[in-house]
């Protein structure tokens, strides 16, 4: 780590443009629920590569990137067309589809291997390590070829999804409505395989096709975890796919050398640094990740816990009058049902917001707020006896248990709707007062 | 890239002469049988793209074993140790998917897409601490990327064959849970069956039946083995036992044909020529299947048509006859045929004359009409009854729209001409029941419309 050079940093800036153009389009591969047709197209050009390369007999770039764009198309056309023709499911027509035209590539290459300079290792790894050597004249600098073509690409991406957004989004989201609509649904749809080949295409060189897959999908999934609406998971995409550049060359250059390594593969290492990405929205992301609906169900039990204690010790005081008998909290925790560890939270929650005094030896009363609450739940549960026993017509000994789970589900409306209906009732189906 | 074709070589393959071979060819054998039955039930779940995530997610299993036997000081290649290892890894991509699916909103495909890219990615990582490792060489270990059956040595392919066997027998003990699931989980959940057990073992068949085939066909590709014989088998049947079988067989097939090809020439990676093979099967079943092959199918339509058209002309004979009553033709009482001008006939529906007298070849050919009286087509006594029905069936639908679809008499003529060629004998009976009073037995209905060329009438002939 202490010798990172400028090489290094070129390295990560490939990478960024890279990841951030594959993220781009991927995007719109993970709301189509396609998210593996760009593992099947990044697979697929090889043989478009190796077919423009035996008849152009050198790497000349443009012909291998218009041999291997055809390819990737070629894997989408023959997808849609078996799986109408052949009536089949569209992921098993892919796997037909893709494993066949890879077949055929590493065949091709295989069998030239003598005349032809192309690697089916390179393919998969690709030789981001090396990008920087391989400089380019732009104006006064000198950059990496690696770079300057992903930044072309990367300008690509965002000229045409911005110059077609509407159409993008309502065919991705929505394909019946956008062909009723007078879009081309189908246009749209092969508008975006071609983006996904020519990305997939320009980065295969530098990074190889593991990253380009893992930057397809896992940024995309990250930002439909992270927002909610559609520029929202772009931006949030595009953010995941920089830092897994960042991350993962740190971590190539940075983890081998505590087990006595020099290195090892960026590309992959960028990939794990997705996948790490990954894991930590899928736990923290707000609303949609695992800690946050943990959270949000947590907090729902203590709420209903919390009405449960205030409604027994309105019922107490309703028996036994304000001057009876006091309660206990252990007793009253047990009745309720909680557990020691839960016991002592709730009381916390109950005492921190003021709904619940605390004298000598355990004893609890209700303060003024707490007697206020504690009417609207017991209210709450009175009128759906009355609604449960009069409309729906259930027997008055039935209604106490559906009530207990519908008083803490109330909202106002509903409330307002329930006392409308209650008119002229002042006691429940069991004689007691509706506060 | 023509090759000399490798006589000798092949009299040793074909022969089995050389044990390496044997071994090869018997390992190929087992794995293509394997896959294609579990390969089956994998595309009927809709599951297709698992095996292609199983196989990556391998990879870091591979190489970590290879690690750890190399450090622990072994050679590394250990083909259990290194199975082992792949084994471990693909269940727990499999296990991941499962996570992430269960516990966030993310939908399957993309779930699987995550685990394939990065489980692959770290199998790169740790692929590239071996390659700079001092001791031991990880040359062996792209032979899983792209596959290698060649390498298949005695001690694996009887691992294979014990796989395949345990996996073939799982197959068939579950045949019933597999094919329930298969076909309509919701219905076998709500029989009580155990739909998630038996999806679990269903994908443990899938993990194991990937991890042993990766050394001979490589990880990209093992997917193709799954599901290719699978889908293929789809086109030449319905039933899902004959379909594991053909699945199971066209494996085979094409396995043993890429090892065999693979051995035969140099430089020929054993996992393409497998695919080709698949892929070469495929497309003659999507071409030629039984059941739903393009051709066949197109076959069946020609056919239809074909026998459309005659329906008509036959019908047109008939109308003619009935129309214009028995004196304006031909009619030979002690033969009980019917004689119609084929000009007459051309004008019902502005047939070419060639067309006509096409259609009335086949006819003959069926015994239906005579032409010895050319240009007046004789109506023989079968085709008489046969044309009476056909007329019959088109009135009885024809009143049938009428009376309760209440369509316009004017109008029925022509809804009535595509159903009479599909009305089956119960559709018939159940017509006739329909119209009370109008029919005893095999009495023909009055056409509800005019016949003469009216208004009504003109669309038979098509734009002028």
């Amino acid at each position: 780590m202490s010798d990172w050079s400028m090489i290094d940093t070129w390295i990560v800036l490939t990478g960024m443009v890279i990841a951030m153009s594959c993220a781009l389009v991927g995007n719109f591969l993970v709301i189509r629920r396609m998210s593996l047709m760009g593992d099947a197209i990044s697979h697929a050009v090889l043989p478009g590569l190796a077919v423009a390369f035996l008849l152009s007999g050198d790497r000349h770039p443009l012909p291998m990137f218009a041999g291997a764009v055809a390819a990737g198309l070629l894997t989408a056309f023959l997808t849609e067309w078996i799986r109408t023709n052949g009536r089949m499911e569209a992921d098993a027509a892919m796997g037909v589809i893709f494993t066949t035209l890879f077949a055929i590539g590493l065949l091709l290459i295989v069998r030239a291997a003598d005349s032809v300079d192309l690697d089916p290792g390179c393919v998969l790894y690709g030789a981001i390590e090396l990008s920087p050597l391989d400089t380019v004249p732009v104006g006064p600098w000198e950059w990496p070829r690696a770079f300057a073509i992903g930044l072309v690409v990367l300008a690509i991406n965002v000229v045409v999804i911005g110059l077609f957004y509407k159409e993008l989004v309502l065919s991705s989201f929505d394909p019946e409505a956008a062909a009723a609509l007078g879009f081309k649904p189908r246009r749209i749809y092969y508008l975006l395989m071609a983006l996904v080949a020519v990305t997939a295409v320009a980065s295969f060189e530098s990074v190889g096709s593991i990253l380009v897959i893992a930057m397809l999908i896992v940024p995309g999934v990250c930002g439909t975890l992270l927002a909610r609406r559609l520029p929202g998971v772009l931006a949030a995409s595009a953010v995941v796919a920089m830092l897994s550049a960042i991350g993962g060359h740190v971590m190539a250059i940075g983890i081998p050398p505590i087990f006595g390594f020099v290195d090892t593969s960026t590309s992959g290492s960028m990939a794990v640094a997705a996948g790490i990405l990954f894991v930590g929205v899928f736990l923290v992301a707000p609303e949609n990740g695992v800690l946050a609906r943990w959270a949000h169900q947590r907090s729902l039990r203590d709420r209903i816990r919390c009405e449960d204690v205030l409604g027994a010790l309105y019922r107490w005081h309703e028996e036994h009058g304000e001057k009876g008998p006091v309660v206990r909290w252990p007793e009253l925790a047990a009745r309720i049902g909680l557990g020691p560890t839960q016991a002592r939270r709730i009381r916390r929650l109950l005492r921190r917001n003021g709904l619940i005094g605390y004298v000598a030896d355990d004893a609890v009363h209700l303060t003024g707020e707490g007697k206020r609450q504690a009417a609207i739940v017991i209210r709450d549960h009175r009128l759906w006896e009355v609604y449960l026993h009069h409309q729906v017509q259930l027997p008055a000994d039935h209604v106490h248990a559906t009530s207990e789970a519908l008083e803490h589900l109330t909202s106002d409306g509903m409330r307002r709707r329930l006392e409308r209906d209650a008119t002229g009732a002042s006691v429940d189906p069991h004689g007691k007062v509706i506060p | 890239m023509m090759v000399e074709f490798p006589w000798d070589d092949l009299r040793r393959l074909t022969g089995l002469a050389d044990y390496n071979t044997r071994v090869v060819l018997l390992g190929s054998l087992l794995l293509g049988l394997v896959s294609g039955a579990v390969g089956s039930f994998m595309v009927l779940r809709k599951r297709a793209m698992i095996s292609d995530v199983v196989s990556h997610a391998a990879l870091p299993g591979i190489v970590a074993a290879f690690m750890v036997l190399t450090v622990l000081g072994g050679d590394g290649k250990s083909w259990l140790a290194l199975l082992t290892g792949a084994l471990i890894s693909g269940l727990l991509g499999m296990a991941a998917v499962h996570a992430i699916t269960t516990h966030a909103r993310v939908k399957q495909d993309a779930a699987l897409g995550v685990v394939l890219s990065v489980f692959f990615g770290a199998g790169v990582v740790l692929l590239g601490f071996t390659q700079r490792m001092k001791s031991g060489s990880s040359a062996g270990l792209e032979s899983f990327i792209y596959g290698k059956t060649a390498s298949m040595l005695a001690s694996d392919a009887w691992l294979l064959a014990g796989s395949a066997l345990a996996a073939t027998v799982i197959c068939l003990a579950f045949f019933k849970e597999f094919r329930l699931v298969c076909f309509d989980a919701e219905f076998a959940r709500a029989q009580g069956w155990p739909v998630r057990r038996v999806d679990a073992l269903l994908t443990g068949l899938v993990v194991v039946v990937t991890v042993i085939g990766l050394q001979a066909v490589g990880l990209i590709l093992m997917i193709a083995l799954l599901i290719t014989p699978a889908v293929t088998a789809r086109f030449w049947t319905d039933r899902l036992g004959s379909m594991v079988i053909i699945a199971s067989g066209l494996g085979a097939l094409a396995c043993v044909t890429g090892a065999a090809l693979s051995a035969l020439y140099p430089r020929v990676p054993a996992g393409s020529v497998i695919v080709l093979s698949c892929s070469t099967l495929f497309l003659i079943g999507l071409l030629f299947g039984r059941r739903r092959g393009l051709v066949p199918e197109a076959w069946r339509r020609i056919r239809l048509a074909a026998r459309t058209e005659r329906h008509h002309v036959l019908r047109a004979v008939y109308e003619q006859w009935e129309q214009r009553g028995v004196q304006g033709f031909h009619a030979h009482a002690g033969t009980g045929s019917v004689l119609v001008s084929a000009g007459d006939l051309a004008a019902v529906r502005r047939w070419s004359e060639a067309r006509l007298q096409r259609v009335l070849r086949e006819a003959a050919a069926d015994g239906d009409v005579e032409l010895d009286a050319w240009p007046l087509v004789r109506l023989t006594s079968r085709g008489m009854s046969h044309a009476r029905q056909l007329v019959r069936n088109h009135r009885l639908w024809e009143w049938y729209l009428i009376q309760h679809a209440e369509v316009d008499p004017h109008h029925v003529d022509r809804d009535a001409d595509e159903i009479e060629h599909v009305l089956g004998a119960a559709m018939v009976r159940e017509l006739e029941a329909t119209l009370p009073g109008r029919l005893s037995g095999a009495e023909l209905p009055s056409s509800p419309h005019p016949l003469t060329d009216t208004e009504e009438a003109g669309w038979r002939k098509g734009p002028a």
